[in-house]
């Protein structure tokens, strides 16, 4: 039976088909989504923040753009996956709310896909396709088959990436 | 003092009992405003993690709608009222003294927009004018920004602000009744680290 794998907010699981992942109303937030297309082994990731070295509570990595690159790796190698045939995709990072004189906070949206793009680069990972921006959330289901990321949003049509 | 897991029953009750006063005097203003009675009371304040908010208005894709303050001062705070887009829409039938179901909550008009900020308007200026009352610390609230999107990315936004400190936030249900209609609308407040302690030091109700 092929099941859904549901990933909160500031979490992160990896899944093989016929099993999907899913997390859903990404905001600000990133579903960054690793994976190794031959073995049908994928990943996603729900962060929060672009970097753990400036928390007071770096404890859950999957919270941050940074260590939930790193722990997902981590666990793509540990199941077998080759680190030259992994690949990204990833959606998110919205800024939901305007305010006039924004301050630097409320563009955490933008922030957190610089950081996501940046490490995805240290790691030598191509990313493959990106839905980031605008102001409206997001619901993503990535398909190890076959490597694609559904974006679902309210109001702003679906797509396939 | 970090984090409202700590907090006592009667710290609890402390603001519990300010919404209580600011949901009175928030219905007064209404009632002048819109020339009809909408009774609000405040019958339930509770703790709880940040994410299980989206479980609360049924999900993290649930349609919803937000409306978001950031608060100046001694104790900067940030107050997000939120509730289903379901209930919104019959939130704004009340507020435009309409039958309900008239209000098409996937395209609202400007008038209708207006009428949900103002609501939010109201709601945090009575809150924080009680809260001031008690403690003698001045909030300045910001202009309201409105946010019409699935719950998750909504209070994904916000949590970022707050998720590299505090994960728990104060929840102040607010229900309002108009002849037989009842809409739950969910009033969040979410004090800055060192906030809750220099409001609670107010109160008299500091450890």
């Amino acid at each position: 039976m092929a099941k859904i794998i549901q990933v909160g907010m500031a979490d992160l699981k990896i899944a093989r088909s016929p099993d999907r992942l899913m997390t859903a109303g990404l905001g600000s937030c990133i579903g960054i989504c690793i994976f190794d297309r031959s073995l049908k082994l994928g990943s996603l990731a729900h962060i929060m923040l672009p970097s753990s070295l400036q928390a007071k509570n770096p404890e859950n990595k999957a919270k941050f753009a940074d260590s939930a690159i790193e722990v997902v790796l981590d666990m793509m190698l540990q199941n077998g996956a080759s680190r030259n045939r992994l690949q990204a995709k990833i959606a998110g990072g919205a800024q939901m709310f305007k305010f006039s004189g924004e301050s630097d906070i409320m563009k955490i949206g933008a922030r957190n896909a610089v950081a996501v793009e940046e490490h995805l680069h240290k790691h030598r990972i191509p990313l493959l396709a990106k839905d980031t921006g605008g102001n409206y959330g997001r619901t993503i289901t990535f398909d190890p088959e076959t490597g694609d990321l559904l974006v679902r949003t309210i109001g702003h049509g679906e797509r396939i990436i | 003092m970090e984090d409202f897991t700590q907090l006592s029953g009667l710290q609890l009750d402390a603001l519990k009992e300010i919404g209580n006063i600011g949901a009175g005097n928030a219905a007064t203003a209404l009632a002048q405003m819109i020339q009809t009675k909408i009774d609000m009371n405040v019958p339930r304040v509770s703790i709880l993690p940040f994410a299980d908010v989206p479980e609360l208005l049924g999900g993290a894709d649930a349609h919803v709608v937000g409306i978001y303050f950031m608060v100046t001062g001694p104790a900067p705070t940030s107050i997000l009222f939120i509730l289903t887009a379901e209930k919104a829409g019959v939130l704004v039938d009340m507020l435009l003294q309409r039958e309900t179901g008239k209000t098409d909550i996937h395209n609202l008009s400007e008038i209708e927009i207006s009428a949900m900020m103002e609501l939010g308007n109201i709601l945090s200026t009575t809150y924080l004018n009680a809260m001031s009352m008690f403690t003698q610390l001045t909030f300045i609230p910001s202009v309201p920004a409105l946010g019409m999107d699935m719950a998750g990315a909504i209070l994904n936004a916000i949590l970022a602000q707050f998720g590299e400190i505090a994960d728990h936030v104060l929840l102040l249900e607010t229900d309002f009744t108009k002849d037989k209609e009842e809409v739950v609308g969910h009033f969040f407040l979410l004090p800055e680290p060192g906030s809750l302690q220099t409001i609670l030091t107010a109160l008299g109700v500091s450890f």
